[in-house]
């Protein structure tokens, strides 16, 4: 079975944002930039059902800039077999991703494709579901388990209240969850290895699909500044706060 | 001419930074503390391959030149291991050179990969307490007595050899007075650190608490010919050739350390308040902070240059040099500004900044001191005469 993963390049987590001057985004001019954590937990998970033999090949996709092929070359330092970029300069929403993966997933012909649930820089959650729907597969969102049984992959998800199983036919959608496993750390051996693994660069255009955005930035901004503390000097004073001040109680 | 790093050279950056991620301030502090050498730290970067950076892929190295090693080596002092991390490691990414140059087949078989999969821990046996940098008086003896080499004498400075099972020693097996050159008549061997024939004896020293420094009174250690690299009484130029590269990789380890320590003084600067404004605001701890990203910055390129002339195959000696020279002088300026930015913040232990201080007179005095430097580009890059 081929397993297919998508890799974003994103904000690293460490790095604290800054809102460009103009409201139109985001500084990204010389801050660092990493593997979206929750599709370093897609690789990974990917190449350990390769490891385990029940996958054959996995195939990283990162989409975006030219410097995205460096996020593919993470994956495959962590063991993805080969990577696809597909090549774009739009700032990529989630529906053209979902079409951008459906076009590469006719065809490649994956047994699963394997998303982190959302990406750390706009916190869409949007794409696996999308994908889901384009394609008519079964999906799983926010798995913190999976496991294959022959034509069939059971996926546990954290839900309110609990843990879910689903039982999904193949092939299926599955987007990750934190606490499915814990990525791997790339060797130097594997870095060395990774980097004679082939990259196919490919235009939008030549998948069918125009990425143009649907959706408008109107504006982006800081959080407002968060307003110092107050001691209170009795339990009276602070109720009488919350319920005359606040308002809360 | 290229000025910034390759993206091969980034993506080694970044994962080795991602690595040291793991190994977090408290970590290091905690073992400033305790003095208890790195043990997971080291393991860590066995598993990912990184101790054979620069050693040939035949026995299990990545085959990688002098440049790679040294960004490796700058990111770990920079990720704030500073020279615990990377002192901890250092002797593993170069030290074992003169058995890839000069060892035949089967030693390097036997030696190499052990060291680079990290089960064999190494020190390096040079430096003596009468000779100094005057490594020809050394007077530490082999002698060959039919069947093996027996050796006595006493070396100082020797790193890791409270952790160390081998020891990479240079000796002399011809007395001086019986050579034609100085240089000639010592032997190099790369032996088990027997400790029922040498005592190691721990130096207590101002910095770097985690990583042991030695004096090693060696008394009838036996060593077999197969330990011997390359021919008997040329192990000064064995030592010799990996005299450049340890220069420039001690020099990446400077840069790194001042970068860590600058980037924790900027960060102070930026968000203490004193007088209603950070104090990064004030041009009497903003300009020295500068200064120091200038320094470093020039360093840097000197450390990268001089990686580069070695690892095609150039005469590197002046570039190496200043490279040690300028990188040891910024990561100290750096140190010290970040302690003074600090104010008496920069005295507590808890700032990390007094640690770095600590340790930064590390790679400012060994392994070369900046005297000895100047020295050697005075006569080599100017042709000026000989002061010793």
């Amino acid at each position: 079975m081929k397993l297919l993963i998508s890799v974003k390049r994103v904000v690293d987590y460490n790095v604290k944002v800054r809102v460009k001057a103009d409201g139109t985004g985001v500084e990204t001019n010389g801050v660092k930039m990493s593997m979206n954590p929750f599709d370093e937990i897609a690789v990974e998970e990917a190449v350990r059902l390769k490891e385990k033999g029940v996958a054959s090949e996995v195939v990283a996709v990162s989409m975006g800039p030219p410097a995205c092929s460096e996020t593919l070359r993470t994956a495959l330092a962590m063991g993805a077999d080969r990577g696809i970029l597909v090549e774009t300069e739009v700032a990529l929403q989630p529906l053209a991703v979902a079409k951008l993966l459906r076009a590469l997933a006719e065809r490649e012909q994956p047994g699963m494709i394997i998303l982190g649930k959302q990406a750390i820089d706009d916190d869409m959650n949007a794409t696996g579901q999308m994908l889901a729907a384009l394609l008519g597969w079964p999906q799983a969102t926010f798995a913190s388990k999976l496991a294959i049984e022959g034509e069939r992959a059971m996926v546990t998800r954290e839900v309110d209240g609990g843990l879910e199983t689903l039982e999904l036919r193949l092939p299926a959608i599955v987007t990750t969850d934190l606490r499915l496993n814990e990525p791997r750390y790339a060797s130097l051996p594997n870095i060395m290895k990774a980097r004679k693994k082939p990259i196919e660069t490919i235009a939008p255009a030549a998948l069918g699909v125009d990425p143009a955005p649907r959706l408008e930035i109107v504006k982006v901004a800081e959080p407002p500044k968060r307003q110092g503390g107050r001691k209170v000097a009795s339990v009276a004073e602070l109720v009488e706060k919350l319920t005359q001040e606040a308002k809360v109680i | 001419m290229e000025f910034s790093l390759t993206p091969d050279l980034e993506q080694l950056r970044a994962a080795i930074l991602t690595l040291c991620e793991r190994f977090d301030d408290a970590y290091w502090l905690a073992r400033d503390r305790d003095g208890v050498f790195p043990h997971d730290f080291h393991a860590a970067m066995a598993a990912g391959g990184w101790l054979g950076i620069a050693m040939p892929e035949p026995y299990g190295g990545a085959g990688l030149g002098i440049m790679a090693a040294a960004v490796m080596m700058q990111a770990v002092a920079e990720s704030g291991a500073a020279m615990t991390g990377a002192s901890a490691i250092h002797m593993n990414i170069f030290g074992l050179n003169p058995v890839v140059v000069f060892g035949s087949e089967d030693q390097k078989r036997r030696m190499l990969p052990p060291l680079i999969a990290g089960r064999d821990k190494a020190c390096f046996a040079v430096t003596e307490p009468d000779a100094g940098l005057n490594t020809t008086e050394l007077k530490t003896r082999a002698v060959w007595d039919g069947a093996q080499y027996v050796v006595t004498g006493t070396k100082i400075w020797i790193s890791t050899a409270q952790v160390a099972n081998k020891m990479l020693l240079l000796a002399r097996t011809t007395p001086l007075d019986q050579v034609r050159r100085k240089t000639d008549g010592l032997s190099l061997f790369y032996t088990d650190l027997d400790r029922a024939t040498v005592e190691i004896r721990e130096i207590p020293k101002m910095g770097r608490h985690a990583v042991d420094s030695n004096m090693l009174f060696i008394e009838g250690l036996r060593i077999p010919m197969e330990d011997r690299i390359g021919a008997e009484g040329d192990g000064f130029r064995c030592i010799l050739h990996g005299m450049n590269p340890e220069r420039i990789l001690i020099a990446a380890e400077a840069v790194g350390i001042g970068r860590a320590a600058l980037a924790r003084a900027a960060r102070y600067a930026r968000e203490r308040i004193v007088f209603g404004r950070p104090i990064g605001q004030n041009q009497g701890i903003a300009h020295p902070l500068a200064k120091s990203w200038a320094e470093l910055a020039a360093a840097e390129l000197m450390v990268l240059k001089a990686a580069a002339l070695y690892d095609a195959g150039r005469e590197c000696g002046a570039e190496a040099n200043a490279a040690k020279y300028l990188a040891g002088e910024a990561g100290f300026h750096a140190c010290e500004a970040a302690v003074m930015t600090h104010g008496g913040m920069g005295y507590a232990k808890e700032y990390h900044v007094e640690r770095y201080l600590r340790e930064v007179m590390i790679p400012r005095i060994a392994p070369v001191s900046p005297q000895m430097i100047l020295n050697f580009i005075a006569e080599r890059a100017l042709g000026l005469p000989k002061s010793y």
